[in-house]
């Protein structure tokens, strides 16, 4: 009897994916094509009808704590480095999953989310249950010119996460050397910057790069199944292995214990990480992306 | 249009990428442009000549120079004076383009007033100057935005704009030299 409800179970499973996506919500921004998609129990926030990869951020109707996309889980990593992250920059908002999970997990920390496109952060609010208090906080406005902004006002932040790649097009003066400077200049001194980017192509030493120039190396987080990657970078600089960038047992236990209700397997995610010390996969005189220089769309098709 | 261009992304560090840039960008060189028409009919109907023509040319590719070598500081700027980046972009894209943009706007209509001899060709001759003046542009976009940005830095760009034009300023001059002295030739013998 069991096995025919686990055969019957295994089977509905199976047809998830291939039941029919309903498109619940569409509108053209000022930017690009937002989709809200239901798919059963799955809502994706889609930029663009035709692809796969241009999914920006899913839930679980049923489960909203369940971080659905690996990237997100991925971005966890950086908490490794830094646990009690007081100050919190999000650029890109997307459905607002990672503001979301954030605040659960700190609800004393300021989030700051940035995202360039109202549309989008309309969106989130009616459609992802986006969370905002007087900690958590969007500002509509370009990611460069928020930093800039914020570094006047000599404001410091302990994590920023980049998230305002996705497949289809780079804000290409997010990406480069002075933009990278600005940006480790508002990280506090013991602040970390992950960056989620999608670069398969030529883009990827150049990216990679250029976040070494200002850094020094980094670890990267990976997924072997899709292309992103997640580079973790340090205002310190990090050494050249884990041990020595006061990774603990101890805190990756407590971190295992915080993170397993939202499906991340920190532990697993801390073995598969890789620092660019030990394998570095571009060649040496890969040319640094600069405002001057920048063509990382260009790039990026080739 | 390859300096318009490269406008976009050399706002971008202060400014961003919101669609308020490339509305600020085009309205500036619109505006530019239609008062460079207007200043360079009414320069072509005093004693218009081939050396003043490179004279122009001259003067634009000295007016683009400033975009190369103060943007970083005008920009800064203007972004702590102006909060609002919709304005800062537009007064940003007005200190750098203006100038420039005008002059060589000027360059269509008195090309007009040195080619034509005669009104009953002046529609031909004009067709023709837009038709050239239009097809460098959509070359200029194309070259710019496909090859030229991502071989080299916006300043080796807009430096070898203002090389061109200057080149071209100076041919102008010479041609006109050179006639002047083949009339003279002509008029001792």
């Amino acid at each position: 009897m069991f096995k025919r409800i686990a055969v019957f179970l295994s089977f509905l499973l199976l047809t998830i994916p291939f039941a029919q996506a309903k498109i619940i919500h569409q509108e053209r921004s000022l930017y690009r094509n937002i989709l809200v998609e239901d798919n059963s129990d799955l809502r994706c926030l889609k930029f663009n009808v035709k692809s796969n990869k241009t999914q920006q951020s899913c839930f679980l109707k049923s489960q909203p704590q369940q971080l659905v996309f690996n990237y997100t889980k991925l971005l966890m990593t950086s908490l490794l480095f830094n646990d009690e992250p007081k100050r919190i920059l999000i650029v890109g908002l997307g459905g607002g999953t990672m503001s979301n999970t954030l605040a659960q997990l700190y609800p004393q920390s300021q989030i700051d989310n940035i995202e360039i496109d109202p549309a989008v952060i309309k969106v989130a609010r009616d459609y992802f249950g986006f969370f905002e208090n007087d900690r958590v906080k969007t500002y509509n406005q370009d990611g460069r010119i928020f930093i800039k902004r914020a570094l006047l006002k000599k404001q410091t932040y302990d994590w920023i996460i980049l998230d305002a790649f996705n497949g289809d097009y780079i804000p290409e003066h997010l990406m480069t050397k002075e933009f990278l400077q600005e940006a480790k200049v508002l990280l506090s001194d013991n602040g970390i910057l992950s960056s989620n980017t999608f670069s398969l192509s030529e883009l990827y030493a150049h990216e990679s790069a250029t976040y070494k120039a200002v850094f020094g190396d980094f670890y990267q987080a990976s997924n072997k199944s899709n292309s992103n990657r997640i580079i973790l970078v340090s205002k310190k600089g990090f050494s050249n292995n884990k041990y020595n960038d006061s990774i603990n047992e101890n805190n990756i236990d407590k971190l295992d214990e915080k993170l397993s209700i939202y499906g991340v397997d920190i532990k697993f995610l801390y073995r598969n990480m890789v620092n660019t010390k030990s394998q570095q996969g571009w060649p040496k005189n890969t040319r640094v992306l600069t405002d001057q220089f920048s063509p990382a769309n260009l790039l990026n098709a080739n | 249009m390859g300096i318009e261009l490269l406008g976009g992304r050399i706002l971008a560090p202060f400014f961003g990428s919101s669609v308020h840039i490339w509305g600020s960008i085009i309205t500036v060189f619109m505006l530019s442009l239609s008062l460079g028409y207007l200043l360079g009919g009414k320069l072509s109907t005093r004693s218009a000549s081939l050396a003043t023509y490179g004279l122009i040319f001259i003067i634009a590719a000295i007016t683009l120079l400033p975009i190369a070598l103060f943007s970083q500081w005008l920009m800064e700027a203007v972004f702590l004076n102006v909060e609002d980046s919709r304005y800062g972009s537009l007064l940003a894209s007005m200190v750098l383009f203006f100038i420039p943009t005008v002059i060589l706007g000027m360059l269509s209509p008195y090309s007009v007033r040195l080619l034509v001899k005669s009104s009953n060709e002046s529609g031909q001759i004009a067709g023709k100057l837009y038709f050239i003046s239009t097809l460098g542009s959509a070359l200029g976009t194309i070259v710019t935005s496909f090859y030229l940005i991502l071989w080299f830095d916006i300043n080796i760009i807009i430096f070898s704009f203002s090389a061109v034009l200057a080149c071209l300023g100076l041919l102008a001059i010479f041609i006109n030299k050179s006639r002047q002295h083949h009339k003279m030739e002509l008029s001792h013998v």
